[in-house]
């Protein structure tokens, strides 16, 4: 991003609601979130189950359109997006680390890594390259052609965070990035990220687990669909 | 609202796709679908098997077909045939053979004037006398039919004679004792020597042998009315008319224990040549008429090839609707097939959908990707269709000795409505899979 307007929020959620349809009730997850979170911030979502959080990172990953309310991403508007809008966002700005990994079986380790590139239509050769770059900056070049199953826990993260970088987006979304892991791989996960912040990548965790909700600066703790404390530390 | 933009994006995904992303997409396909090989193997059976029985089935009806249609082109096109016919009611009195009795039936010369005078477009017409006997080379002998016929035979016949020549006016002004061998006869009688200038014997009668026709190719058996003459004449020797009448009048006799029976019989056949195809029908009819009134027992056929060849295109035409009908109907069978394993498949793969679609597939991505699977399945079933489909007729004509005919338009039909089905019961799998909610799909154990 241009650094002349670095100081806006890179994520802006003004007053967010979103309610689904369940039968005949509607129930309503978010009531209405408003925050800010500034390039370079490392934040940690947390709370009980069912406060929200899935629907948040949901919203936050343009995965799910708000009810009411608007999300700004990099200072445009995506909340009233259509679809393939969305898609492209999701390509292009955003990185996901999930809890189970959700690589895809069938391909290499490289080829996982290519997937967003993949949907940008990048030239083949130019999405290999990237892929593999990003692939030794996890530490796994030697485990390229390797299928995910082939892999351990904490070296299947490495390869999702790989995907999730090498399309250089605005923000990282995690969800419970350590919840499959043993301690070790996990602490080793945490470092990764804390090297990606101190690279100056905004970082947002989703995590009900303590000891990694206080490696974050900032603290966001949901409570039956609104914000109940937002700490920095 | 939600079908309308799949529609929509169905559109794009075909208008924005380069070859380079089709490559890669049909690269990931061919992955997938060899991840699942059994499973892909046996889905593509349907159409295999639809597309290879299509072909083959085509190419045996073809050459069926072909066969008869070379038959009775062979007769002439712009030919009407009238062959004498001995009555049935006759027959069955000949049969007793108590008493001597001289059969008179068939065409006559009075009938071939009439129908030169009173018809018009009629140009050319063309007896024909058969006798059968036996024809002698010193010890070799061969059951034959020896036609009495005119010098124009060849040509209005479509028989050329291959070597030698035929016989002209001047040998038939003269009665000479020339003759005109058929090609399958020749090696039976000269196995060795060339037959030109030759004698064969014929009862009590040399013949100097002029000329040898083309062979008349594979003569299939067939039920049409054209060969049934008793007992087929596979081997025919020809001779000027004039000849046949001189050395054997017009009546035939032949002994029995006790009594004789004797024929009377002018001409066998006559075949009346007719200026232009539109006319034969009209002529065939004249022929009719003009032959009605003038013989009182029902002593002949006409056989107009044209129609015949006429049924024959449209009794093609039937079985091709046939055929095409069972071919649909595989086909779809196979369709419904590829579907029904792609909707599993979409369903299998609904995490795979939900982390493509997070990671920036657009629905379109995702219907590029299933439709090319799909179009992949059923375009491999086809193509391997097409190889089995065009060794199946192979293997037929070589093991069965029918003849068979793959035309050029089969195999690329076949092949292109598999590809077709490919896309047509592609389509809903796909877009089920682009419909569905990143998110839900993200959760999809």
């Amino acid at each position: 991003m241009d650094p002349a307007i670095m100081p806006s929020p890179i994520v802006q959620f003004d007053n967010v609601r979103k309610t689904y349809q369940m039968g005949p009730n509607t129930v309503e997850a978010l009531r209405g979130v408003s925050f800010d979170i500034a390039a370079g911030d490392y934040i940690s979502i947390m709370g009980p189950s069912g406060c929200g959080k899935s629907t948040l990172l949901n919203l936050l990953g343009c995965l799910d359109r708000p009810t009411a309310g608007h999300y700004l991403l990099g200072g445009q508007d995506v909340s009233g997006m259509d679809d393939d809008a969305l898609s492209a966002v999701r390509g292009t700005r955003l990185g996901f680390i999930f809890q189970s990994y959700n690589l895809i079986q069938q391909l290499t380790v490289v080829e996982n890594i290519e997937i967003p590139l993949y949907y940008q239509y990048r030239p083949e050769n130019e999405c290999r390259e990237r892929a593999c770059k990003f692939a030794a900056r996890v530490g796994l070049t030697d485990r390229l052609d390797h299928k995910p199953f082939e892999l351990s826990g904490g070296q299947q993260q490495r390869v999702v965070i790989a995907r999730a970088l090498v399309n250089d987006p605005l923000v990282i979304l995690a969800d419970e990035p350590t919840g499959n892991l043993d301690s070790t791989s996990g602490v080793e996960i945490m470092k990764v990220f804390d090297e990606l912040n101190a690279q100056g990548k905004t970082l947002i965790l989703v995590t009900h687990d303590p000891s990694v909700g206080k490696r974050a600066r900032r603290t966001i703790r949901l409570s039956d669909g609104h914000i109940e404390s937002d700490v920095r530390h | 609202m939600s079908d309308i933009k799949t529609n929509a994006s169905l559109l794009n995904a075909l208008r924005g796709l380069t070859l380079a992303r089709l490559q890669r997409a049909m690269r990931v396909g061919i992955r997938s679908l060899w991840l699942h090989r059994l499973r892909s193997l046996l889905t593509m059976l349907g159409i295999v098997f639809g597309v290879c029985s299509v072909i083959a089935m085509l190419a045996i009806g073809e050459g069926a077909s072909y066969e008869a249609q070379e038959q009775i082109k062979s007769l002439g096109s712009q030919n009407i045939i009238i062959r004498g016919v001995k009555p049935p009611d006759e027959q069955k009195v000949s049969n007793q053979g108590s008493q001597s009795y001289v059969l008179q039936y068939g065409v006559t010369y009075a009938d071939a004037k009439r129908i030169t005078a009173t018809i018009p477009g009629v140009t050319v017409i063309l007896p024909a006398r058969n006798i059968r006997d036996y024809v002698w080379n010193i010890s070799r002998r061969v059951d034959c039919e020896i036609v009495g016929t005119v010098p124009w035979y060849p040509t209005m016949r479509n028989q050329p004679v291959a070597r030698g020549r035929f016989f002209t006016e001047n040998d038939m002004d003269a009665r000479t004792s020339v003759c005109v061998l058929g090609a399958e006869m020749v090696p039976l009688l000269f196995p060795l020597e060339s037959p030109l200038g030759k004698h064969v014997r014929v009862g009590g009668d040399y013949y100097q042998v002029i000329g040898v026709m083309e062979a008349r190719g594979h003569e299939a058996k067939t039920d049409d009315a054209t060969e049934q003459k008793d007992k087929s004449a596979a081997y025919r020797m020809f001779v000027p008319l004039e000849t046949v009448k001189m050395r054997y009048g017009e009546i035939l006799m032949r002994r029995r224990s006790g009594s004789f029976e004797a024929e009377r019989v002018e001409l066998h056949e006559l075949t009346v040549k007719v200026a232009s195809l539109e006319e034969v029908t009209g002529v065939a009819e004249a022929i009719k008429t003009v032959m009605e009134r003038n013989h009182k027992k029902k002593d002949y056929q006409i056989d107009v090839p044209l129609e015949m060849l006429r049924r024959a295109e449209r009794t093609k035409q039937i079985f091709n609707i046939v055929l095409g009908s069972i071919a649909a109907i595989s086909l779809l069978v196979g369709g419904i097939g590829i579907m029904n394993i792609m909707l599993a498949s979409v369903t299998e793969r609904t995490r795979e959908i939900g982390i493509r679609r997070a990671l920036g597939a657009r629905r379109r991505d995702i219907i590029v990707q299933f439709l090319v699977e799909t179009v992949m399945l059923s375009g491999i079933g086809g193509i391997l269709g097409v190889l089995l489909g065009v060794t199946i007729p192979f293997i037929v004509s070589h093991t069965a000795g029918m003849k068979t005919i793959i035309t050029l338009w089969s195999p690329l039909l076949a092949f292109t409505i598999s590809a077709l089905v490919g896309v047509v019961f592609g389509i809903y799998p796909a877009i089920r899979a682009a419909n569905m909610d990143p998110v839900e799909a993200l959760r999809h154990e």
